[in-house]
């Protein structure tokens, strides 16, 4: 029996006639008619060939959905679903699969350096710095979200309080990048200990709102004291990372040291390394803290947060340890945006980071640090790679956000491998795993 | 004169807890021996998981006072002091009704979990343990220890690296009285730990309690429904019926207790009379 001889044609064309009709009343006022400014004050344009487009894809859509779809055995939709990966990485060749990432994160910018010329690989140069940047932020904001499994919606707050924190101690104190880098993450982790507080007590959608409020309060201040902050104007002038005391200038900097022939490229690779080592340090310490105690009571909070109690650990302070920890790591990321900028603006640090941030720790997989990874080259390498389609751009990542939160719910790379184990290290599936109340 | 009158460990007095208008608890005052196997029952809705709670502090009494009496001769009154303190400080550790464990996590991870404020002081605060530190191996290597022995204890040594969800219901149980008892306390609050176990399961349980208390000296505190757990292992039973008590003795005594079968049985209202008069008699005698 063949699986066509199944499909109700008839139907699935009544269907389709009944959808156009619904998309024909409402597209027929809202793009078939608009109001226009002119000569004698308002005019009505209509537009009826646009509305049939929009009636036309609606039609064969619902068509080619019912067909293909609704009323086979095997809808395409599962062969697509199918063709995303679900990545399910064994904790015996974890391993392997991290270093082989790492080796070639450091041997990129080379590679790179000698397909296209020094010319050529900058701008390739610049996107991996860009994706590494979001990946140390994907990985800080791991820390709170995929560990403790408390939602926060502001994260972008600590990657500015580190930025200004940087921009402000070099205009003010002539201070380097070197010192003012654990300056600024320090005090971002200070301003992670100040939101945690009011927080203790929230959970979920409370939290996801003060969170996000909190990353609005400092935007807004940023944007307000003018004569601290510089207000919209921003900061300007913000002192370039040195090499061990030497400049990327044209005399007397890190080329004429090494005897090269001065180029811009050399200063773009430096940033590159830097911010891979700045990234690697993120994951190191995380990796560390998740088989200490403090980790390990960061997933049994986002497990059960009332057995915790029971169990005689310090709630309050465990989580404001996950903000602090969390909050440096932003603070660190947001000095080498400054530094790498040269110039900062409250129009950096909008509600938008802290969702992309999101986005890549929830696409990743909630807790897991490859997962990041991809999801960062993903979504911020495919926005620059799209750049050309500018509007659409948004559109279609957004579907695509949407698709795969459908097929794969718990992120491109689902299991948690345990911190601790006798015999054998198994992954545990993402089913089992809790994400967090709070 | 028994010896929870000769030697508490905890000593509840006039101890009332008000949600709202609802009386929860009322006046209740009851004596928990060391060492003892103290049962608290009473039909649903008498007020005994208030009890727990306002004793492993997830709940602050409204009135009353809580007193531990640690055998260091430390004394703590639970009624200030914060839930995890009580657990960590205080040596009261307590399993849930509905089963809690961390169900993502592996079975050893649990336990683990459980041994943390010994963890974190040997890591010094985590800034050792960043750094490994010898002393925090040495720790971290004896919790994995003391694990293993508690999995043996409970029969669950070979499936040590499974996740704590994927365990049947009678494991579950068990694996959650074994975390408790990882934080080392002096009591242990046991939330129905029989309810849904097979003859055989509570079987294995009641030789678990035993074992618990005859080779750490755990004095443990117990909610049960089931009659036949009850007799068998308590020392001492404690009645509750609409948050006060009716009866406390020995479970003999408990019984053969006319309130207590009238509170479990119901009785027609002409005996409840009779009950009372008896009651009153008894009292102006």
């Amino acid at each position: 029996m063949s699986s066509s001889s199944n499909i109700n044609y008839m139907a699935a064309i009544k269907d389709a006639v009944i959808a156009g009709a619904i998309s024909l009343a409402l597209f027929g006022t809202m793009i078939g008619l608009k109001i226009e400014v002119s000569n004698q004050g308002l005019d009505i344009l209509h537009r009826w060939d646009a509305v049939g487009i929009a009636v036309a894809i609606v039609v064969t859509g619902r068509f080619l959905m019912s067909v293909f779809v609704w009323q086979t055995q095997n809808p395409v939709t599962d062969k697509i679903a199918a063709l995303i990966p679900d990545i399910k990485i064994d904790a015996g060749s974890e391993k392997y699969v991290k270093i082989a990432v790492v080796v070639f994160a450091f041997a990129l910018p080379f590679i790179l350096l000698s397909i296209f010329g020094a010319r050529g690989s900058r701008q390739y140069v610049d996107l991996g710095i860009l994706v590494l940047t979001y990946v140390m932020l994907g990985w800080g904001l791991n820390i709170v979200v995929g560990l403790a499994g408390l939602l926060d919606l502001g994260y972008v707050a600590f990657y500015a309080v580190g930025a200004y924190s940087y921009a402000l101690l070099a205009a003010h104190f002539d201070l380097g990048f070197w010192i003012c880098l654990p300056l600024a993450g320090i005090l971002a982790g200070f301003w992670g200990v100040i939101l945690g507080f009011p927080v203790l007590r929230l959970r979920g959608d409370y939290l996801a709102i003060v969170t996000l409020a909190f990353g609005e309060i400092i935007r807004v201040v940023l944007l307000n004291w003018y004569e601290f902050t510089g207000g919209p104007d921003g900061l300007s002038r913000i002192p370039r990372p040195t090499f061990f005391g030497l400049e990327f200038t044209r005399k007397e900097g890190f080329a004429d040291f090494f005897g090269l022939d001065y180029s811009s490229i050399h200063r773009i690779i430096y940033m590159y390394l830097l911010i891979l080592i700045l990234a690697l340090i993120t994951n190191f310490v995380t990796m560390r803290l998740r088989k200490l105690p403090v980790g390990r009571a960061w997933e049994a909070l986002r497990e059960d947060e009332i057995a915790c109690r029971s169990l005689g650990i310090n709630t309050r302070n465990t989580k404001l340890s996950a903000f602090a920890i969390g909050a440096t790591f932003g603070g660190f990321a947001g000095s080498f945006f400054a530094t790498r900028q040269g110039f900062i603006s409250p129009e950096s640090f909008t509600f938008i980071e802290s969702a992309v941030i999101l986005a890549i720790v929830v696409l990743g997989g909630l807790g897991s640090q490859l997962g990041v990874v991809i999801a960062s080259i993903v979504l911020i390498g495919g926005f620059e790679f799209f750049r050309e389609f500018e509007e659409y751009r948004m559109l279609v990542f957004g579907l695509l956000m949407v698709l795969i939160m459908i097929w794969r719910p718990r992120g491109l790379i689902s299991g948690r491998i345990p911190s601790v184990y006798l015999k054998e290290k198994k992954t545990v599936s993402a089913d089992l795993v809790a994400e967090g109340e709070g | 004169m028994s010896n929870w009158q000769k030697n508490p460990i905890l000593t509840i007095e006039h101890m009332t807890m008000r949600f709202g208008g609802l009386v929860a608890v009322n006046d209740l005052s009851f004596d928990v021996g060391r060492k003892d196997i103290t049962a608290l029952i009473g039909p649903n809705g008498a007020g005994k998981t208030t009890v727990f709670n306002c004793i492993t502090g997830f709940y602050k009494p409204t009135e009353g006072r809580l007193s531990m009496n640690r055998n260091s001769g430390q004394e703590y009154l639970l009624e200030r002091m914060p839930d995890f303190e009580i657990a960590q400080k205080a040596g009261i550790a307590r399993t849930f009704q509905n089963i809690r464990l961390f169900g993502g996590m592996t079975v050893l991870e649990n336990l683990m979990v459980a041994q943390h404020n010994t963890l974190m002081d040997a890591s010094l605060f985590t800034f050792g343990g960043i750094f490994g530190i010898s002393s925090f191996k040495n720790a971290e290597k004896q919790a994995i220890e003391n694990a293993k022995s508690w999995l043996e204890r409970i029969d669950l040594i070979d499936r040590a690296d499974d996740p704590a969800a994927d365990l049947p219901y009678g494991a579950q149980r068990r694996l959650e009285i074994a975390r408790a008892m990882c934080t080392e306390p002096e009591i242990l609050c046991l939330d129905e730990p029989a309810a849904g176990l097979n003859p055989n399961e509570s079987n294995q349980l009641n030789q678990l309690l035993h074992k618990i208390r005859e080779e750490f000296g755990t004095s443990i505190l117990l909610i049960e429904h089931d009659m036949s757990v009850v007799m068998e292992i308590s020392d001492h039973v404690i009645v509750l019926d609409y948050g006060e008590k009716i009866s406390d003795g020995t479970p003999d005594f408990v019984k053969n207790d006319p309130h207590v079968i009238a509170a479990y049985l119901g009785v027609e209202d002409e005996e409840i009379e009779a009950v009372e008069e008896e009651v009153k008699k008894e009292k102006s005698s």
